[in-house]
C-alpha cells in the first residue's frame, strides 16, 4: 500500500469526485512481497499444474485434490483465513494476484475458488469459534475440501427461494434437512458443503454439512460445455442429519452470509478473467507471429493488429480496475480489527458497487478475448488441438455464475441509488447541480495539459451519467427499480467511466509513455461513443418532442470529442506485443 | 550444520537485452534481477542438509538493491538469515575480486562447515567463483556436483560430480569444503506464502569493503584480473548447402559432415 493513500475513499466516490493520481492502487504498485506471491504462483501453475491440464480435464479429480494440497503446502489456500486459524490472514491485492495467476487453467481454478473462496469464507466471516477450530485448519492445508451449495434447480438468482427445508429432530440434537442443491462446484470430492435451507419452511438459514453425514450424497457429473475439469453435481439431501450446531450465522439470517461472501467472490473473478485473457492474448500473440498466410505472418495483417491490440487494450484497463479496487478494500480494511467479523466485511461491502462492476466488466473482457483468439487462429482455433478451443467454452460460464451480468448489472445502479437515498453518496445533490448546468448550456473550460482532453471526457461524462440519470429518476421516481432496460444502460456508463478513470489515473501515477498512452487514449476514445450510445437510449426513454431534442443537444455538448486516430494507436500497440512476444504493457 | 550459499542477482531470463553505449556491459538500469538459477540449486540443496543436519542456513550476496531482493527471495525459501555485500567500491568486479570478497565476508561470520555457490552464473557462465573463493578461505572444493551427503555431523562430506561423456565420481572431502552445484540436482521449492511473509523479519547483515577490512584496490574494479572491452551479439550466419550425387553419395557425405564439421555425432 502506497503510504499517499490515507483518505479512505467512499465505493463509488469515483461517480462524484475527481480522482487523483495519487488515491488509486496501480498493478505498478505491487510490493516485493506482492511480487514473490505473483512470481511464485506463476512459477507453480508453470511446472506443477499446466503439465496436468489433460488429466484435470479428463475429471481424474485425484490430480485436482492433489494440486489443492500443493496449493496448501504454498500457504494459498489461507490467504484469507486469519492466522491463528492455520491461514495467512493477506492483504485482498494478493488475493487478486493469486486468483488471476491461477486462471491460466480455469478448470483447476475455478475448484480452487470454489474450495478456498466461496467453501470456506463464510466459516471465516460467520462461523462460530468451534467452526473456525475445527475446519479451517484442514481447509488451509486441503485436507479436506469444501463446496458452496446455494442454488437449486429452481433458483439460481432467485436464491432465497431455495427450498430445501430443514427441522429440528424430535430429540433437539439435530437438523434434518432435505432438499437438492444444483451446480455445485467440487462436489464430486467434497468433504463437507456450505449450503443453505429454509428453517421449518422460513428462515433461509446456513448450514455446514459433512459429505458422511447420514442422508448426504452426490448426483451425476453435469456434461457441461466449458470447465470440463472442474466437478458439478448436484448436493443431494434426503433426511439429511446434521448437528444442530453446525448452523453458520444466525438462523434465518442466511442471506447475510450469501451476499456477503459474493463481494470479494466477484472481484476475484474479475482477477481471474484478467488472468485468462491475459493467457489468450499471450498465445493468440505467438500464433500470429507463426502463422503464415498469402506469404507474410499474419500478425503483419491490420485485420490481425486491430484484434491483438483491442484485447491488450481491454485487458489492461480491466487489470487496472481488478487491482484499484483491490486497494480499495485494503485501505479501508486496514482500520478494521481483523477478529471483528463485522467491520471486516462492512470494509469490504462498502465497495460491492465496485465488486459488481468487476464481475460484469472482467467477464466480459475475457468473452470478447477468447472469441478474437479463437478468430486470430482461425480454423485451427475451432479445434481442441489448440488451447484457446478451451479458453473459449472456459470463458463463458463467468458470465452466469457469482451472480449472472444482469443481476450485477442491476445491482451496480440498484446499490448506487440506495446509496444515495441513504445519505453516503451525494448522488443527487450533484445530479441537480449538473442538470442545471447543463441545461443552461454552459460550456466546459478548453481542456490543456497532458490528458487534458481525456481527463475533461471524464469529468464530462460523470456529468452525462448524472443528467441521464437524473433524468430517468425525475420520470420515474422510485419505479425506475423496474425499468431494468433503463438501469442497464446506466450501469454500462457507470462501469465505463470506472475503466477511464482507471486507466487515466494509472497512466499518471506511474508516469506511463507509450505504448500505455496509446491505450489509454484509444479506450476513452472509444468509451466515448458506448456512453454517448447508452445516454441516448436512456433519454430516449425518459422524454420526447421538444424536451428530448433539448436534453440530446445538452447530452451533445457534454461529450463533445475529437476522436483520435485509432487505426494508428491499434497498429503501434500490436506492433509493441508482436515484439514483446507477450502481454508485456 | 552451518552452510552459507551464494546468490548472484542476474537479469531475469525474460529480458530484453540492450547492450549499453560503452559497450562494455548491458543496460541494466530498468532491468528486473532474480537469482542465478544454479544458485537456486546450490540454495535449496544447503535447506535440505540442514533439515537432515539441522544448524542454519546464511545467503549471501554482492551488488546493489538487486542482490538485496535476491537474497530476500532467499530468505522467502527458507534460508536462515543474510549477508549483503554491498559499497559502491564492489562494483565492476571480475570472478576473482567477487571471490575474494565473498572469502572476506564468510571469515567475517565466523567461517562455516559448507560453502555452496552455482556451478555458473547465468550472465557471464565462466564458472570460476566457487573455486577461487575455495582458494582465498584455504578450503577444499569439488565442482559441477550432482549429489550431497554430510556424514559425522556435517564434518565429513561426500559429493557426486559429473564428469565428461555421463560418468559420475564421487570424491569425499572434510569439512570446510565448497561446492558448486549443478543445475538439476534437485528441485528447488517454491517460496511458501508464509515463507514470503517471513523474509522480513529475519536477520539481515550489510557490510562494506571496510567492514571486511578490504582495501580498495583489492575490490571491485581495482582488483579485477581483466576488464572488458567490448560486447558484441554475435552475428546470425545461416548457410544451405545442398549435397549433390547419389542417395548413398548424400547420406554418407552428410553423416561426415555432421560427425567433423557440425561434431554432433
Ligand atoms: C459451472 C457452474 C458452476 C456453478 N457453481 C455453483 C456453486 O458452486 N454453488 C452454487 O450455489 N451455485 C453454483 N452455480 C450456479 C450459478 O450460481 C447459477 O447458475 C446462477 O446464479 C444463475 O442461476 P440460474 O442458473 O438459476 O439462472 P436464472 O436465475 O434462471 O437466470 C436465467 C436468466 O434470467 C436472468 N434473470 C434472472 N432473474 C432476473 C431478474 N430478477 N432480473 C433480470 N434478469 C434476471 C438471468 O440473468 C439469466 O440471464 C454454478 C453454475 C455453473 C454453470
Amino acid at each position: 500500500m502506497t503510504k499517499e493513500m490515507t483518505k479512505i475513499k467512499k465505493g463509488g466516490g469515483f461517480l462524484v469526485e475527481e480522482s487523483a493520481p495519487e488515491d488509486i492502487f496501480t498493478p505498478e504498485d505491487l510490493t516485493e512481497e506482492q511480487t514473490m506471491i505473483r512470481d511464485m504462483t506463476e512459477q507453480f501453475v508453470e511446472d506443477e499444474v499446466l503439465p496436468q491440464v489433460e488429466k484435470i480435464e479428463h475429471k481424474q479429480w485425484d490430480v485436482t485434490v492433489h494440486l489443492l494440497r500443493r496449493c496448501g503446502e504454498l500457504g494459498l489456500l489461507g490467504i484469507e483465513v486469519p492466522e491463528k486459524y492455520g491461514g495467512e490472514n493477506l492483504d485482498k491485492v494478493s488475493a487478486m494476484i493469486v486468483a488471476e495467476k491461477l486462471a491460466r487453467v480455469a478448470s483447476f481454478a475455478v475448484s480452487y475458488g470454489g474450495h478456498s473462496g466461496i467453501g470456506t469464507l463464510p466459516i471465516v466471516y460467520f462461523g462460530k469459534e468451534e467452526h473456525k477450530r475445527k475446519y479451517l485448519p484442514q481447509l488451509c492445508k486441503a485436507e479436506k475440501i469444501s463446496a458452496y451449495a446455494l442454488s437449486e434447480a429452481g433458483s439460481g438468482s432467485d436464491a432465497l427461494a431455495a427450498k430445501a427445508n430443514a427441522v429440528r429432530s424430535t430429540d433437539g440434537a439435530h437438523w434434518v434437512i432435505n432438499g437438492e442443491k444444483m451446480w455445485i462446484t467440487n462436489a464430486a470430492f467434497a468433504d463437507m458443503f456450505v449450503t443453505f435451507a429454509q428453517v421449518d419452511g422460513k428462515q433461509f438459514s446456513c448450514f455446514i454439512v459433512e459429505k458422511d453425514y447420514p442422508g448426504v450424497s452426490t448426483g451425476a457429473e453435469e456434461n457441461k460445455m466449458g470447465l470440463k475439469g472442474s466437478s458439478t453435481r448436484t448436493l443431494v439431501l434426503e433426511n439429511a442429519t446434521i448437528p444442530i450446531d453446525n448452523v453458520v450465522g444466525q438462523i434465518g439470517k442466511g442471506h447475510h452470509v450469501a451476499f456477503n461472501i459474493l463481494n470479494i467472490g466477484r472481484a476475484k473473478l474479475g482477477a481471474g478473467a484478467v488472468g485468462g485473457a491475459k493467457t489468450a492474448l499471450n498465445d493468440a500473440i505467438q500464433y500470429s507471429k507463426q502463422r503464415i498466410a498469402f506469404g507474410k505472418p499474419i500478425a503483419s495483417f491490420g485485420a490481425i493488429k486491430q484484434k491483438l491490440a483491442e484485447i491488450a487494450i481491454r485487458i489492461w484497463v480491466a487489470e487496472g480496475m481488478v487491482y484499484r479496487t483491490a486497494g480499495l478494500m485494503d485501505q479501508s480494511l486496514e482500520s478494521a480489527d481483523v477478529d471483528n467479523t463485522a467491520q471486516v466485511l462492512k470494509a469490504i461491502e462498502e465497495y460491492a458497487v465496485e465488486c459488481s462492476i468487476l464481475k460484469v466488466f472482467c467477464s466480459e473482457v475475457l468473452d470478447f478475448v477468447v472469441d478474437e483468439a479463437v478468430q486470430v487462429y482461425g480454423g485451427y482455433g475451432y479445434s481442441a488441438e489448440y488451447s484457446v478451443e478451451r479458453y473459449y467454452r472456459d470463458s463463458r460460464v463467468n458470465r452466469i455464475f457469482e451472480g449472472t451480468n444482469e443481476i450485477n448489472r442491476l445491482l451496480i445502479t440498484g446499490m448506487l441509488l440506495k446509496r444515495a437515498t441513504a445519505g453516503h453518496l451525494p448522488l443527487y445533490e450533484t445530479a441537480r447541480r449538473v442538470v442545471d448546468e447543463v441545461m443552461s448550456s454552459s460550456l466546459a473550460a478548453e481542456p490543456s495539459g497532458p490528458f487534458g482532453a481525456e481527463l475533461a471526457a471524464i469529468v464530462q461524462a460523470k456529468k452525462a451519467l448524472l443528467f441521464t440519470a437524473g433524468s430517468a429518476v425525475q420520470k420515474f421516481a422510485d419505479a425506475i427499480r423496474d425499468e431494468q432496460e433503463v438501469l442497464m444502460h446506466l450501469s454500462n456508463i457507470v462501469m465505463e467511466i470506472y475503466a477511464m478513470d482507471t486507466a487515466i489515473q494509472r497512466l499518471r501515477k506511474n508516469k506511463l509513455a507509450d505504448p500505455h498512452t496509446d491505450v489509454a487514449r484509444t479506450y476513452i476514445n472509444d468509451a466515448m461513443s458506448r456512453i454517448d450510445f447508452a445516454a441516448r437510449q436512456v433519454l430516449a426513454s425518459v422524454a420526447e418532442g421538444d424536451m428530448l431534442r433539448t436534453q440530446l443537444a445538452a447530452l451533445r455538448r457534454l461529450l463533445r470529442w475529437l476522436p483520435v486516430n485509432t487505426v494508428r494507436t491499434r497498429q503501434r500497440i500490436a506492433d509493441f506485443l508482436v515484439e514483446s512476444n507477450r502481454y508485456a504493457l | 550444520m552451518k552452510i552459507i550459499s551464494c546468490m548472484k542477482p542476474v537479469p531475469d531470463p525474460a529480458s530484453r537485452l540492450i547492450i549499453n553505449e560503452t559497450k562494455t556491459w548491458i543496460k541494466d538500469q530498468d532491468l528486473t534481477f532474480v537469482a542465478s538459477e544454479a544458485d537456486n540449486y546450490a540454495l535449496e540443496e544447503g535447506l535440505r542438509l540442514k533439515e537432515k543436519h539441522g544448524g542454519e542456513v546464511i545467503v549471501l550476496s554482492m551488488g546493489g538493491e538487486e542482490a538485496a531482493r535476491v537474497l530476500r527471495s532467499g530468505l522467502a525459501m527458507g534460508a536462515d538469515r543474510a549477508i549483503h555485500l554491498l559499497d559502491p567500491k564492489f562494483k565492476g568486479a571480475d570472478e576473482f575480486a567477487a571471490a575474494a570478497t565473498l572469502a572476506k565476508a564468510i571469515e567475517k561470520d565466523g567461517g562455516a562447515d559448507l560453502v555452496l555457490a552455482g556451478v555458473q552464473s547465468d550472465d557471464l557462465g565462466t564458472g570460476m567463483t566457487g573455486t577461487m573463493m575455495a582458494e582465498f578461505l584455504g578450503w577444499v572444493h569439488a565442482t559441477v556436483v550432482v549429489g550431497v551427503e554430510a556424514a559425522a555431523g556435517g564434518k565429513s562430506l561426500k559429493a557426486r560430480r559429473e564428469l565428461e561423456g555421463g560418468i559420475n565420481e564421487t570424491v569425499e572431502l572434510p569439512a570446510p569444503a565448497v561446492l558448486t552445484i549443478q543445475f538439476g540436482i534437485n528441485q528447488p521449492r517454491y517460496a511458501s506464502l508464509k515463507g514470503i511473509m517471513a523474509a522480513k523479519k529475519k536477520n539481515f547483515k550489510v557490510w562494506t569493503a571496510a567492514d571486511l577490512g578490504l582495501a580498495d584496490d583489492a575490490v571491485g574494479k581495482a582488483g579485477a584480473m581483466y576488464e572488458v572491452k567490448e560486447i558484441l551479439i554475435p552475428e546470425k550466419k545461416s548457410k544451405v548447402e545442398i549435397l549433390g550425387g547419389t542417395a548413398e553419395e548424400a547420406t554418407a557425405a552428410l553423416v561426415e559432415k555432421l560427425r567433423k564439421e557440425a561434431k554432433v555425432i
